[in-house]
């Protein structure tokens, strides 16, 4: 299997997303709004790329408003990270 | 200002409890100094992914990094654990020997996995706990090399996740619990029966009411096999020790808290008891490490170890430490968790302990999609769903407000109840308080 966020050096740093799976009720969403970073496996298991490309952030942030239950956080762009 | 109010608020605990406690003072306004101490060198991650996908190898052990959601702007003292707090002093001893100040303390510390004691082979090398971020990354490394046969020590939910894990990578694998049933303390052995099929279908092998005395190992010190108290051997050259967890509150051994493995005993509001039973207006505590009265279950003593109880008893907490005195909130929460394993979804809410009766009120066992309902005494205690989660609210909802078993009987695809005994296993010993836990 690919090893989807193997950090490679000189690359900046990546999102950092989060979803409250007790919340989550599988609506799928974010499978339509971010490919590949959400994705439905099964009838209902929600898997997630938690620290996807910062490229990646206008789809995910889509997929945070998409969310009929509000299950997805992602960090703000804020560049204060240590 | 004084020394104590420059010292502001400590949280200590990196983790997801620590971090949302954190997140929560910031967002009520409170501005002063936050310092954030953490006894292992990472940033805050979060746990769930540990034992599924890192296990995988399709999620880094690092990826796992929670989002900060509020601009913190605290002090964080990571790699530094706390070995010791002086409420006379209001200081917090730190291993390098520093003393840090507080003004209010939220202890988040966690709990830490049950090792396998060193005198029945503990000490050996290739037998593994997972709990932390650098034990995934370790037992990971493990998985890699292809072990010849991994051997899982004990059926919750971790023990689980790691056999479907193990199995998606083509490892054989045994796992050993004393119990009939995987999972059959949290969800009782009739549930947890559907696991046992899991386990077959996925080709492990299953040691059911059996239990590991002690492990070999060969002349370099590493795990060779495993004796079982019925006599037989299990060769493994791989073992995860999947044995739950004791509270992490040695470092308040002296601290004239009441605190021991089970937790840290708090009043309703979060507020840490000392060992007189009077609340510590300045020290608060959540998540995993938390012992409270839950007014939800009568005001009976538990500790809840699930990532939802983190979240939310640390925003709870952390408004209290703002608040004053006469404006403490109790902390009301229904227990939730979730688990993936050999492709389903398995959701619950409530607490199963003490249930008499369960039906499958949604679906059917034999398809594995079904939401099952645990009653006591007439009354709806929990929920537990396999792929069927889009129910869970309403139960939720029907056993917060104590209904009568079954809660929903008109809809309409449910046909008629029969009600089963749920088949929990006699306690393990006396216990004056409930753990809600991955065991």
């Amino acid at each position: 299997m690919p090893n989807l966020t193997e950090p490679v050096p000189g690359e900046a740093a990546p999102l950092r997303v989060v979803v409250d799976l007790n919340r989550c009720q599988g609506y799928a969403q974010c499978c339509y709004a971010a490919p590949g970073v959400f994705d439905v496996r099964g009838h209902e298991i929600l898997f997630y790329d938690p620290a996807p490309a910062r490229a990646r952030r206008g789809e995910i942030e889509r997929a945070v408003q998409a969310c009929p239950v509000r299950a997805i956080s992602l960090q703000a762009d804020r560049g204060d990270t240590p | 200002m004084s020394a104590a109010q420059a010292a502001g608020i400590v949280v200590v605990g990196a983790s997801l409890a620590g971090l949302r406690g954190a997140e929560a003072l910031r967002r009520a306004g409170y501005g002063g100094r936050l310092t954030i101490v953490g006894d292992e060198p990472h940033r805050p991650y979060d746990r769930p992914p540990l034992s599924k996908h890192v296990l995988s190898g399709e999620l880094a052990p690092n990826a796992t990094e929670l989002p900060e959601l509020v601009a913190l702007d605290a002090d964080w003292r990571l790699g530094h654990a706390a070995v010791a707090l002086d409420r006379a002093a209001r200081t917090i001893r730190l291993r390098d020997g520093t003393d840090l100040a507080y003004e209010r303390l939220l202890i988040a510390t966690g709990a830490q996995a049950r090792p396998w004691p060193d005198a029945a082979g503990g000490g050996l090398a290739n037998i593994f706990t997972l709990r932390g971020r650098d034990d995934a990354a370790r037992l990971r490394t493990a998985l890699a090399e292809t072990p010849r046969r991994v051997l899982i020590v004990g059926a919750g939910l971790i023990g689980c996740e790691a056999v479907s894990c193990c199995r998606d990578l083509g490892l054989p694998v045994t796992l050993v619990d004393p119990n009939p049933t995987p999972l059959a303390r949290s969800l009782g052995t009739w549930v947890g029966g559907v696991i046992t099929e899991c386990l077959k279908e996925a080709g492990a092998t299953f040691h059911a009411g059996a239990q590991v005395l002690r492990f070999e190992g060969d002349a370099s010190g590493r795990v060779v096999r495993a004796h079982l108290a019925d006599g037989r051997a299990v060769e493994a050259d791989l073992v995860i020790v999947a044995l739950g967890a004791t509270r992490a509150t040695d470092w308040l051994s002296g601290a004239g808290l009441m605190a021991d493995a089970g937790g840290v005993t708090c009043d309703g509001a979060c507020r840490v008891l000392g060992a007189d039973g009077t609340p510590c207006p300045d020290i608060y505590a959540a998540g995993d490490v938390a012992r409270w009265p839950n007014p939800l279950y009568g005001g009976r003593l538990m500790s809840v170890e699930h990532w939802g109880n983190a979240v939310a008893q640390a925003e709870h907490a952390a408004r209290n430490m703002l608040a004053p005195a006469e404006a403490q909130q109790a902390y009301r929460h229904l227990p939730a968790f979730w688990s993936s394993q050999f492709g389903i979804n398995i959701k619950a809410v409530g607490l199963t302990e003490g249930a008499d009766t369960v039906a499958i009120v949604q679906g059917s066992r034999a398809s594995r999609r079904f939401l099952a309902v645990y009653g006591r005494a007439g009354r709806s205690i929990a929920a537990v769903s396999f792929d069927q989660a889009r129910w869970l609210p309403a139960y939720a909802e029907a056993i917060t407000g104590g209904q009568a078993f079954p809660p929903i009987r008109d809809a309409s695809d449910q046909g008629a109840f029969t009600p089963m005994a749920p088949g929990f296993p006699p306690p393990r010993a006396a216990s004056t308080h409930i753990e809600a836990r991955h065991g």
